[in-house]
């Protein structure tokens, strides 16, 4: 009935394209039409949706440097390729629009494709019902994407893809180089964040209990995924409390703390590390081992018109604009650097791996952390209360 | 001319359709989710259990943040009652010709974003900011003192959002006093202190008490100033919420929270309108 009804209004719109019908006539079979759609119900904007579907698709993104750059090197030529607009949106964070998109009508069905980060939010989109089986023939860049991040995908949704790999990333640790030695930092590791030196001079992403765990993990010598001594932790963590002057909330408060020398030490995203050191800041970017690395990708979201992903999606996996992407937001693409040839810039970036391979690479294991991520974070919320 | 009695009813139903819809239809799903469960995915689960409620009541954790949100808020009420109620008299006591311009003045905030001014904050307490950066150069100090990130900066910031309603209110309730009256005070002998304390004083609560209240729910419910200004164990119960909510999709329980703060904040309100009548707010606002 929805199709009938589509078809309709676009006769309708196309009649008065051609002429064949007066402007009032026009208002008045559209006034007719609303009317109709209302006592047909559906929730607002569905039909609108509906009618617009075809010739645009919703990106939601990060906003910022990141999305500049998929404008201009993915969705402008995209459209100027396919004629399809690409409606580019941007999220306050991941936990945010996860929201968003459990409250959209259909759940999920308000959006179309997002840049999100972390394989175990793609379990959980996974398991919320909220993804798709891509058709992986009819995107060939597909095969440039380096294999461990398609498999980390694969093994959460019975071997298929409802995302592509996009990206790559660390959490590490940045520090201010003027307050503290390369050597000093590099000797601490992970302890480094609890250093009594630099007591009400430390910050930490307060919004993530799986960051602050997996740093208490490694400073207490443990692996972060097969946590065996989770009182040493929650001690660790109620013990850094002492020493910290900022839990902060998003990327543009990272920086604004360590630009401004609010903080010295923190846990710190390796993109926005490296936009601090092009800005010409003293801060330095210490991965110690086991540092906690993670993938973003492209999540395709239940009822999206899987031929124009598809479409989009090969388009964004080209390499100019995959790399492009890369240099404008900080971040190393998913592109193989051994079929794919990195300019230097690419391969400077932390977190770059030259192998395709990542061995070494530490990645949070999604059933582990989801199956907890409840209790734990109503405890790191206790504990980042001083309760 | 014959009175239509349809004819009010037709004026309200676009106000009440509004809160209707935008208030009341919300609040019952609120209160209707706090009852659900949360699936470990994520996913909501309808049901009719009070687990939610218990578990907030059974771990202290969750009514100490309670307490320091009410806590948070009656400091916010003092220091607003204080340092708005000079301004309201002098207000009420002034002929200069720029008193308009001066109420004006007071209600500029409103014009930036909560946002902005919140943030605006960070440069001025901040290490690096413009007290510090003064100080240190006039050599008063060696090292910035720590401004920001702690209860002191939320207060700041709560009180910067804040203090206009106090003033409004007060100013509103001194402007409906009649200023014979402190005549007639001087005239049978009080001083200038006596027939504030005995004339004005009185006569003015009831904009100190409307004040008082929009200060303290509005305090009670907010999240932005302890999440930009505050530091470790700053929080306040808007901000668990969020977390509930946004942070780990745990619906029901976020809403249970709500239902708590919302009881709580029907209760005063109930209270305060038995007592001394909710209008005297509605005066201040128009």
């Amino acid at each position: 009935m929805k199709k009938d009804l589509n078809e309709q209004l676009d006769t309708v719109v196309k009649l008065y394209q051609d002429g064949g019908i007066t402007r009032r006539d026009f208002v008045k079979y559209l006034g007719i039409a609303g009317a109709a759609a209302g006592l047909v119900g559906g929730p607002f904007g569905l039909l609108t949706r509906s009618a617009r579907a075809a010739k645009s698709i919703r990106f939601d993104s990060w906003g910022g440097t990141t999305s500049e750059a998929l404008r201009k090197y993915a969705f402008e030529p995209f459209t100027k390729a396919t004629g399809i607009e690409v409606v580019d949106a941007a999220f306050t964070g991941m936990d945010a629009y996860l929201t968003q998109v459990k409250a959209s009508y259909p759940p999920g069905g308000e959006f179309n494709l997002a840049h999100l980060s972390a394989v175990f939010d793609y379990a959980r989109y996974i398991g919320l019902g909220f993804g798709v089986v891509l058709d992986e023939s009819k995107i060939p860049n597909l095969k440039n994407v380096m294999k461990p991040m398609k498999d980390a995908l694969r093994q959460l949704s019975d071997g298929n893809l409802s995302a592509v790999p996009y990206d790559l990333g660390q959490t590490g640790i940045a520090y201010n180089t003027k307050h503290i030695s390369k050597d000093k930092a590099e000797k601490l590791g992970a302890s480094l964040l609890w250093d009594k030196a630099l007591k009400d001079k430390l910050g930490s992403w307060g919004a993530d209990y799986r960051t602050n765990m997996w740093y208490a993990a490694l400073h207490t010598g443990q692996s972060p995924n097969n946590i065996t001594d989770l009182d040493a932790v929650w001690d660790a963590l109620a013990e850094q409390r002492d020493l910290m002057k900022k839990y902060w909330e998003s990327g543009s408060e990272l920086m604004s703390l360590l630009a401004n020398e609010e903080i010295y030490a923190t846990v710190a995203w390796s993109g926005r590390v490296a936009a601090l050191q092009q800005q010409g800041h003293s801060i330095g970017y210490l991965a110690p081992e086991g540092t906690y690395s993670w993938m973003e990708y492209i999540f395709v979201l239940k009822g999206t018109d899987l031929e124009v992903a598809q479409k989009l999606l090969n388009f964004m996996l080209e390499p100019d604009a995959a790399i492009a992407v890369a240099k404008g937001q900080n971040y190393p693409p998913s592109l193989d650097p051994t079929k794919v040839k990195m300019p230097p810039e690419v391969q400077k970036l932390p977190a770059f791996d030259p192998t395709g391979q990542l061995k070494g690479y530490l990645f949070a294991k999604p059933d582990y952390w989801n199956s907890h991520q409840v209790e734990w974070t109503e405890k790191w919320d206790r504990i980042r209360a001083g309760a | 001319m014959e009175s239509k009695p349809w004819k009010p009813a037709a004026l309200l139903a676009p106000a009440v359709s509004a809160v209707i819809f935008l208030l009341v239809i919300p609040v019952c799903f609120i209160v209707v989710y706090s009852f659900w469960l949360r699936a470990p995915s994520g996913a909501d689960i309808p049901a009719f259990q009070f687990g939610n409620y218990a578990k907030f009541f059974e771990d202290f954790f969750y009514p100490s943040l309670l307490i320091r949100t009410i806590r948070v808020s009656l400091e916010t009420v003092l220091l607003c009652l204080v340092m708005g109620y000079i301004p309201a008299y002098f207000f009420y006591r002034t002929e200069s010709r720029i008193k308009p311009f001066l109420l004006i003045l007071v209600m500029l905030p409103f014009w930036i974003s909560f946002i902005i001014r919140t943030l605006s904050w960070i440069n001025i307490l901040g290490d690096t900011g413009l007290i510090n950066h003064v100080l240190m150069k006039i050599g008063l100090l060696d090292n910035p003192l720590s401004m920001l990130y702690n209860e002191g900066a939320v207060l700041m910031g709560l009180i910067q959002y804040l203090l206009p309603f106090m003033i409004l209110n007060i100013y509103v309730s001194l402007e409906g006093i009649d200023k014979n009256l402190l005549e007639a005070a001087r005239s049978l002998g009080c001083t200038e202190w006596q027939a504030f304390r005995e004339v004005t004083l009185p006569l003015s609560l009831p904009g100190v008490s409307a004040g008082c209240l929009l200060v303290f729910v509005l305090t009670s419910g907010t999240y932005l100033p302890p999440m930009i200004l505050g530091g470790p164990g700053n929080d306040m119960i808007a901000n668990l919420i969020f977390k509930r909510v946004v942070g780990t999709l745990d619906w029901p329980f976020g809403s249970a929270i709500s239902t708590i703060l919302l009881l709580l904040l029907g209760v005063i309100v109930y209270t305060y309108n038995r007592y001394l009548g909710i209008n005297q707010i509605f005066k201040s606002l128009q």
